[in-house]
């Protein structure tokens, strides 16, 4: 059975790495990577994981050195963050659009100027549209959990698309937390071995990667998006099956207090479990307030998150990325693009804090909630408001 | 070892090519294309099984505009400056999944293919970083010498003194001013098992070399020079010519280094360079100067070609003084 022990978050994904048995691990060490794969070279080394360790010379060597393997057949894992994940950049729209379904953990750091290796979310923002799935962990458990789903998403055939496994840097990657370890038994019926529809194999040979015209260039990407959109089944599905196999329940939405809340505040990622904690201190004092986090980034569940925000008269976007010269950040974009058609829509607040590592406390939450309720009565008319900015 | 590698290598001759077209005709290259023919030739001698990954490039957009393909082997092409990685990939998944048993146990040979700003301008950390990790594939670098398949800008290959769109020659600057990068040399400096030189000219030596670079066991870097009409204005039935030309002056010598020792396919008498140089209109403005200047430069660096035979390999220089003799 499943054992419960105190591990550090980046050696547990790893351990999820070795559980799906994977067939090549290609990663740099850029500024920085974690103990994913130094943990993963080790197994491998030690004989405990049957695997090929490609220690190529860059992140974007790492993730053409992982397509060429997954395009052989091969279950394919690597993990990058911040510049790493931006010198990835060209190949990111690469492995979506030719279907290669290579499992990625993007440890979700700043991108420089100023250099800063701390946590927020611009390394992925900037791969929004590359096509990828993509999917956000709030703790440790989660972490492991989606890792281990991903090659189940990634590799079924209706989905074959890439899965980006993302998880805070420091704040998850680097502590240690309670978790909740599976044996290879209890995995192997849940995850079987890859089974590619369409590999380089010289009895049945194929091209890949052909060059494609203004006259098949728009089908092409009609494809990857009916397989992005159509693989939110795939999640749901495996989601499914991951909750009745170990009783962990996983939803692309989920809601926190949200029943009879008047203001709702959007979260993705680790900074939800301290923001549910001021959500319980200002309920403690009698205020309608909620929480809703988006789990499934990518594709984005309008339905489920709409459902989710129901009732609401403010919503508070917390985003952790800035979309400079726009509206804020993307997650208040999508979250005002979902809304912009509905009749009845609740006033939407757009933050953006916690860039660069900045500590996002309990108070800050509190702050963000009571300056959208302020915002709300008044309807004020802004773009979005940076929080925490010290003027001298 | 090499030796062990190449025990049952049979060189080829006019009457043993193979039949089989690994790469086939109906492709969209130039009319005298040299570097296609290259490509061919490589295809043909090291056969199938085989798994050709191609960075992009005239090559990769001549052979795959889909839903066409002019490749009857399994082929991947991902981006520009990464086919060394990708190829790195499939050579580490296929190993991978012959131990697991997840496909057959038999030796499907990977071939990199990329021009000469694919290998010596961008592409060139992917090729080391592969080549020092001793990925077991044949990487072939199709050198036309500038950037064709994009409209003929300058790369680090491209010859001292030719003109290209971003290397004019104008009236200060006559053409491209510094000297061709050296590529087998670096290579060479990996201490990869095989690294050789050839020209489509001389197509058994080329395909003998493409062969060898398959059997041998760890990373293999064939150079081989691709003439361009198009790129080089020069007739459509030059190719062969130029080819020629290009070795016989000894500006493109050719040369094998096996597990570091060299050898060089002598040419002790060689053409002056002014005659390759006159076949081109890429090379039109040159100056009697500058010739004089690429001369002794030729001169030189075959000199020293012949200097590294002499410390790597000092049997087949004995052999060839015996002969000689």
């Amino acid at each position: 059975m499943a054992k419960r022990v105190g591990m550090e978050v980046s050696i547990s994904i790893s351990e999820a790495v070795k559980l799906a048995n994977v067939d090549v691990i290609s990663a740099y060490p850029i500024t920085p990577q974690t103990h994913i794969v130094e943990h993963l070279s080790e197994f491998v080394s030690d004989g405990e994981l049957h695997s090929a360790f490609v220690p190529v010379e860059s992140e974007h060597s790492a993730m053409s050195a992982a397509l060429g393997a997954s395009a052989v057949g091969a279950r394919t894992f690597t993990a990058t963050s911040s510049q790493g994940l931006a010198l990835m950049h060209e190949i990111m729209y690469l492995a979506a659009s030719m279907r290669l379904p290579v499992v990625m953990s993007v440890v979700n750091r700043a991108l420089s100027s100023p250099i800063n290796i701390w946590n927020d979310l611009s390394d992925i923002m900037a791969e929004r549209d590359s096509g990828w799935i993509q999917v956000f962990a709030i703790n440790g458990q989660e972490a492991y959990d989606l890792t281990l789903q991903a090659f189940k998403i990634a590799e079924d055939p209706r989905v074959l698309l890439p899965v980006a496994v993302n998880l805070d840097g420091f704040i998850l990657s680097h502590v240690i937390e309670p978790i909740e370890l599976f044996e290879q038994k209890e995995v192997d019926p849940f995850l079987p071995p890859y089974q590619p529809v369409l590999r380089l194999d010289p009895e049945k040979p194929v091209s890949m990667g052909a060059f494609g015209s203004p006259e098949v260039f728009i089908e092409v990407k009609k494809q990857v998006e009916e397989a992005l959109i159509g693989s939110q089944k795939v999640v749901a599905e495996v989601w499914k099956d991951f909750g009745q196999r170990y009783g962990r329940v996983y939803k692309p939405v989920e809601s926190y207090q949200t029943k009879g809340a008047e203001t709702i505040l959007i979260t993705m990622g680790s900074i939800t479990e301290t923001a549910m904690m001021a959500i319980d201190a200002l309920r403690e004092k009698g205020r309608q307030v909620g929480l809703v986090h988006i789990r499934l980034w990518r594709p984005f569940p309008f339905k489920e998150f709409l459902q989710a925000i129901k009732g609401a008269k403010t919503v508070a976007v917390l985003d952790r990325a800035l979309s400079p010269g726009g509206v804020g950040g993307p997650v208040g974009l999508e979250v005002k693009s979902a809304l912009f058609g509905k009749e009845e829509r609740p006033y939407v607040a757009e933050f953006v804090a916690g860039l660069g590592g900045r500590d996002l406390t309990v108070e800050t939450f509190i702050e963000v909630l009571d300056k959208a309720e302020k915002y709300s009565q008044k309807q004020k008319d802004f773009q979005y408001e940076l929080i925490g900015v010290r003027e001298k | 070892m090499i030796a062990d590698d190449l025990k049952d290598f049979k060189k080829f001759t006019p009457k043993t090519l193979p039949r089989e077209e690994p790469f086939v005709s109906g492709h969209r290259a130039c009319q005298g294309c040299g570097e296609v023919l290259a490509l061919r030739q490589v295809a043909k001698a090291i056969g199938t099984p085989m798994i050709a990954v191609s960075a992009t490039g005239c090559m990769e957009i001549i052979s795959s505009p889909f839903p066409q393909t002019a490749w009857a082997v399994p082929w991947i092409h991902v981006a520009f400056e990464n086919a060394a990685a990708v190829a790195s990939g499939v050579e580490s998944g296929l190993k991978i999944l012959v131990d697991k048993g997840r496909i057959p146990r038999k030796e499907i040979k990977v071939v990199a293919f990329a021009g000469d700003g694919g290998t010596a301008d961008i592409g060139l950390q992917a090729l080391s970083g592969a080549m020092e990790r001793g990925h077991n594939f044949v990487y072939v670098c199709l050198d036309n010498e500038a950037y064709m398949n994009t409209g003929i800008q300058r790369s680090s290959s491209t010859p001292y003194g030719a003109m290209t769109t971003t290397s004019p020659a104008g009236k200060v600057t006559p053409g491209q001013t510094t000297w061709k990068k050296n590529l087998p040399a670096i290579m060479a400096a990996h201490n990869i098992p095989y690294v050789a030189t050839a020209s489509p000219a001389y197509y058994l030596d080329l395909m003998n070399k493409a062969k060898k670079a398959s059997l041998i066991k760890g990373p293999a870097y064939l150079h081989i020079y691709s003439s361009c009409p198009t790129g080089w204005r020069h007739g459509a039935d030059l190719a062969i010519t130029v080819s020629r030309l290009v070795v016989e002056t000894n500006i493109f010598p050719l040369y094998e280094i096996e597990e570091g020792r060299y050898t060089v396919r002598k040419n002790n008498q060689p053409k002056p360079v002014v005659d390759y140089f006159k076949t081109q209109r890429r090379f039109a403005h040159m100056t009697p100067d500058m010739l004089q200047t690429i001369q002794e430069r030729v001169d030189r660096d075959y000199q020293r070609l012949l200097q590294m035979e002499g410390l790597t390999n000092p049997a087949v220089v004995k052999e060839e003084r015996k002969v000689a003799e």
